[in-house]
């Protein structure tokens, strides 16, 4: 891994304008003082009607938070990162194999994987995210048990692939045989649930930039999952959000794993194609 | 607990003689979403409106909308509109019905329906993100709505 020592470089990257203003800020990220990331692009094309730019919901957080996101050794999720580091080279399952006995060294083999998940996976015929892939291995690879989903191994196991395409924008395809499941998502994108009726576009694409109460709301962009939530101090994966964000519309929620959100996942991870993979980001 | 039961029943039976709230369901709205009478068939409380509107497990009002008479409340949030001065835009009746179902008014606004209990998709138990368990209960209450009207009804510029 590269942790690098270079804390006061990663300040001077994150410029603080002296205007705090309800929209998103103007900082810049960069990360260990080499990664680029790219937390403004252009809208996709599926999103031309909709959205002229598509905005890291970094750009939405504390000063204090986002700088913590700026350095490895400020970024309490790389924690997490070095423990799924051994879970990679740990051998499990009745094959007696790890992670690395078929994949090597995760830095070269995993390197553009997060940016084009979830994707079409064409011998199961079905859309897949990291996660199914990660069981699969696991199951039939390993011979080993299914992780839980979305539980704290599969998180931090997610955020170790995620780091090794960070900057890299996030690509992933929405047509060909993945689009059906890409239209339920954004079916379920725009339906209102719950009984104060509102849909993630409500929050996400009517009032980004306006706050609830104290927070401030962002696109609702997966790129920097799974995060760090200085909150319960755990990484939380894209379902474990979406599950919240359900949940506080005072709704039956979805369960993580569910084919609705597994379809609700790739919709919302094509609304933030452009975007540089973060994770793990900080976010509160 | 049977002294309970008996007492509520004959509360609720009193009630009633005394033409209490209407059903969300027997709400009458005019044809702009306005709702001319009382919901509680009594008058509202300012003092406790304002309570309603501050309290995360009540209106909540708050979240989405500052006003200034609430300052000591922290964190209004910027969703909806300022609401001072709103006395001067709209009729108590339309604050009414603003209230009971915000979506006569404004097509499609995000803003909660606090008198409705159907229609919903996926309707929860309050915030377990279960599922609810027989029929749901209005947001507020019919006076807590009329109390929040009364609240509403001194923001004057
Ligand atoms: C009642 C408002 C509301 C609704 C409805 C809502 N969210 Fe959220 N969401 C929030 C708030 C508040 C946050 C935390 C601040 C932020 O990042 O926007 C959040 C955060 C998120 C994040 C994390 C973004 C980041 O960069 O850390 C994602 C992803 C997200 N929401 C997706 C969704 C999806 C998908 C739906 C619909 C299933 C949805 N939300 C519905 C309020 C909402
Ligand atoms: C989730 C956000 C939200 C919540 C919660 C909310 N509102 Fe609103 N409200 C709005 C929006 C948005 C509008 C503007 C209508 C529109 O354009 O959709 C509005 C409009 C109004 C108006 C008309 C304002 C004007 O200036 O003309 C009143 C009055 C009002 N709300 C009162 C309340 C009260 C009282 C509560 C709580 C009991 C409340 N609202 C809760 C979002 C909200």
């Amino acid at each position: 891994m590269k942790f690098k020592a270079m804390t006061a470089i990663a300040a001077l990257a994150v410029s603080m304008p002296a205007l705090a203003f309800a929209d998103a800020d103007d900082d810049t990220l960069v990360v260990n003082g080499e990664i680029e990331m790219i937390t403004k692009a252009a809208a996709p094309a599926h999103l031309a009607d909709t959205l002229d730019e598509v905005i890291s919901g970094w750009h939405m957080r504390s000063d204090e938070t986002q700088i913590m996101q700026a350095d490895d050794f400020d970024n309490p999720g790389m924690i997490f990162v070095e423990q799924a580091m051994d879970d990679w080279n740990t051998v499990n399952g009745e094959k007696g194999k790890s992670c690395a006995s078929c994949h090597g060294d995760v830095e070269e083999s995993m390197t553009g994987v997060r940016a084009v998940y979830p994707k079409w996976n064409d011998s199961k015929e079905t859309v897949y995210t990291m996660e199914m892939q990660i069981n699969d291995c696991l199951t039939d690879g390993m011979g080993a048990e299914a992780w839980k989903k979305s539980g704290a191994k599969m998180a931090r196991m997610e955020a170790l692939i995620s780091v090794q395409s960070r900057g890299m924008p996030m690509n992933v395809a929405i047509d060909g045989p993945a689009e059906a499941t890409w239209e339920l998502g954004k079916e379920l994108y725009y339906t209102r649930t719950g009984q104060l009726d509102l849909s993630c576009a409500s929050c996400h694409e009517e009032n980004y930039g306006n706050h609830i109460r104290s927070d401030h709301l962002s696109q609702g962009q997966t790129n920097g999952f799974p995060v760090y939530r200085l909150k319960n101090a755990k990484l939380t994966t894209a379902h474990g959000r979406f599950k919240g964000c359900v949940r506080d519309t005072r709704a039956e929620t979805y369960k993580p794993g569910s084919d609705e959100f597994i379809a609700l996942e790739l919709y919302v991870a094509s609304r933030g194609n452009g975007l540089s993979v973060e994770a793990p980001s900080v976010r509160n | 607990m049977k002294l309970s039961i008996l007492t509520l029943a004959v509360t609720l039976t009193a009630g009633a003689a005394m033409a209490g709230p209407v059903a969300p369901a027997d709400v009458a709205y005019t044809e702009d979403g306005a709702v001319e009478a009382s919901l509680s068939g009594m008058a509202g409380n300012v003092e406790n409106g304002s309570k309603v509107m501050t309290t995360k497990s009540l209106g909540n009002c708050v979240a989405c909308h500052q006003i200034s008479a609430l300052s000591h409340a922290p964190f209004h949030g910027t969703v909806g509109p300022s609401l001072d001065g709103v006395a001067d835009r709209w009729t108590e009746a339309e604050l009414r019905g603003i209230l009971t179902n915000s979506k006569l008014t404004y097509e499609g606004t995000v803003m909660p329906a606090y008198y409705v209990v159907d229609g919903f998709t996926r309707p929860g138990n309050g915030y377990t993100g279960k599922a609810a368990e027989g029929p749901l209960d209005p947001l507020l209450s019919a006076q807590q709505i009329e109390d929040v009207i009364a609240f509403l009804a001194t923001l004057k510029e």
